[in-house]
């Protein structure tokens, strides 16, 4: 979606202000907000994908009135809601009101270290071949999905150079709406500055994305 | 992010996120779906363990050791997992190395990905509107809030991190660290090092 999170190339915000000896978190309810998301997604039993959509899928004016742990924390309510595990009422009350339902499984501090470990590697086994190789030039499509993409808005439209193959990964435009994984190849795919901002851009820069091959179109 | 509010509303907005952070983690433990004590560990994990002094060991390997860099810088993963650094948003890493002609720098535009087995969790500047957006079109003035000035002649390559991969820059190993133990290479290693927006300090820096 054409959301608030795509923000590559606006102007306005302002300097990045770095903070001196930052802690990790800054607020204990950051901290619950991050673990409980975590520990969420295998009961919950959504994807990264589904997590992602849900937190830019906002009013961009609130998106951007938010800290990025709020967002976090307004999403895994949403999800929640979403398949009926907690109700609104429930978080009003602060107590469970309704019936459990049934999970697949839930994080125990046992698997904590295990499940870090192993992750979600994204990608998948194929018997295809990619459709272009190291320097073929391409052109990101001009698509404006209304649900989730990885295909940022700055790049659509422009024509960069296939860098490198990286692999048949999961396809996070079809993963996030549920409809699957349906892995696709994807590449590294490089873009000038001056392509992707005209006469404004930066002659001694270069910008890739990683960019799966629906995204793109040969030239 | 905004820079409107007042004190008062932005301390009245983050006790009422508090007390609705709290009511959900009743529920949910109440309803069996969260087990606390796991949510402590994965807390304490990420704010004591994971960090930059993983991604710095890593830097400092390469630097130390020719057979390892050429191992990371052909598939960082498996070199990376040597180390023992894996899982959760460093599932496949990519290494990526300074020279003096190219420079590389990591952002997310869409979202906050970065390579938590290496650098642990991403601070909020990496996080905020100021730096996702204008990291892919002003490189050069985001290194300058940095204090960062690079020739002119040297290239910048900004990695957005689209997909799942994830990025670590390996900088340029400091000059007058000849003979230097690993660990004492990993010294000189900032976590903005290996993010693209610094570089490492000088021997001076530490002694």
């Amino acid at each position: 979606m054409n959301g608030a999170q795509d923000m590559g190339g606006m102007h306005g915000f302002g300097p990045v202000v770095p903070e001196p000896n930052e802690p990790v978190f800054h607020a204990e309810w950051e901290k619950r907000a991050f673990a409980l998301t975590l520990a969420m997604g295998m009961p919950g039993g959504w994807n990264i994908d589904q997590s992602r959509f849900a937190r830019e899928n906002r009013d961009p004016a609130e998106y951007l009135s938010m800290s990025y742990y709020q967002i976090w924390f307004a999403a895994l309510e949403a999800m929640l809601k979403e398949r009926a595990l907690v109700a609104e009422d429930e978080i009003a009350a602060g107590h469970s009101l309704h019936q459990a339902k049934p999970v697949q499984r839930v994080l125990s501090p046992a698997d904590v270290l295990k499940v870090l470990h192993r992750g979600g590697p994204t990608e998948r086994n194929t018997n295809t071949t990619p459709a272009f190789k190291p320097g073929d030039k391409v052109r990101a499509k001009n698509i404006n999905p209304l649900t989730h993409t990885r295909l940022p808005r700055y790049v659509r439209g422009r024509i960069g150079c296939i860098d490198r193959i990286i692999g048949f990964h999961v396809y996070p435009d079809s993963n996030a709406t549920g409809a699957g994984e349906k892995p696709q190849w994807l590449y590294n795919v490089t873009f000038s500055g001056r392509e992707l901002w005209g006469p404004d851009g930066d002659p001694t820069t270069k910008v890739s994305v990683d960019a799966w091959e629906p995204y793109l179109d040969p030239v | 992010m905004a820079h409107d509010h007042s004190h008062d509303h932005d301390h009245s907005e983050l006790s009422e996120t508090q007390l609705r952070v709290r009511a959900l983690e009743t529920v949910l433990t109440e309803k069996g779906y969260v087990d606390p004590a796991a949510l402590d560990l994965l807390i304490e994990t990420y704010e004591k363990k994971v960090g930059p002094r993983n991604g710095a060991r890593v830097v400092a390997r390469a630097w130390a050791d020719p057979a390892y860099r050429a191992r990371l810088f052909k598939d960082a993963t498996p070199a990376i997992a040597e180390l023992g650094y894996a899982g959760r948003q460093g599932e496949h890493i990519v290494a990526l190395e300074n020279t003096p002609k190219l420079h590389n720098m990591v952002v997310c535009t869409l979202c906050s990905c970065y390579p938590w087995p290496v650098l642990g969790l991403p601070p909020v500047w990496y996080k905020s509107a100021p730096y996702r957006s204008r990291a892919v079109a002003d490189p050069r003035g985001v290194l300058a809030d940095f204090g960062v000035n690079l020739p002119k002649d040297t290239e910048i390559h900004i990695w957005d991190s689209t997909s799942e991969i994830r990025y670590l820059v390996v900088p340029m190993r400091p000059a007058g660290t000849d003979g230097w133990s690993e660990e004492r290479l990993a010294s000189l290693v900032t976590r903005d090092s290996m993010i693209g927006t610094g570089l490492p300090k000088s021997p001076g820096d530490v002694r």
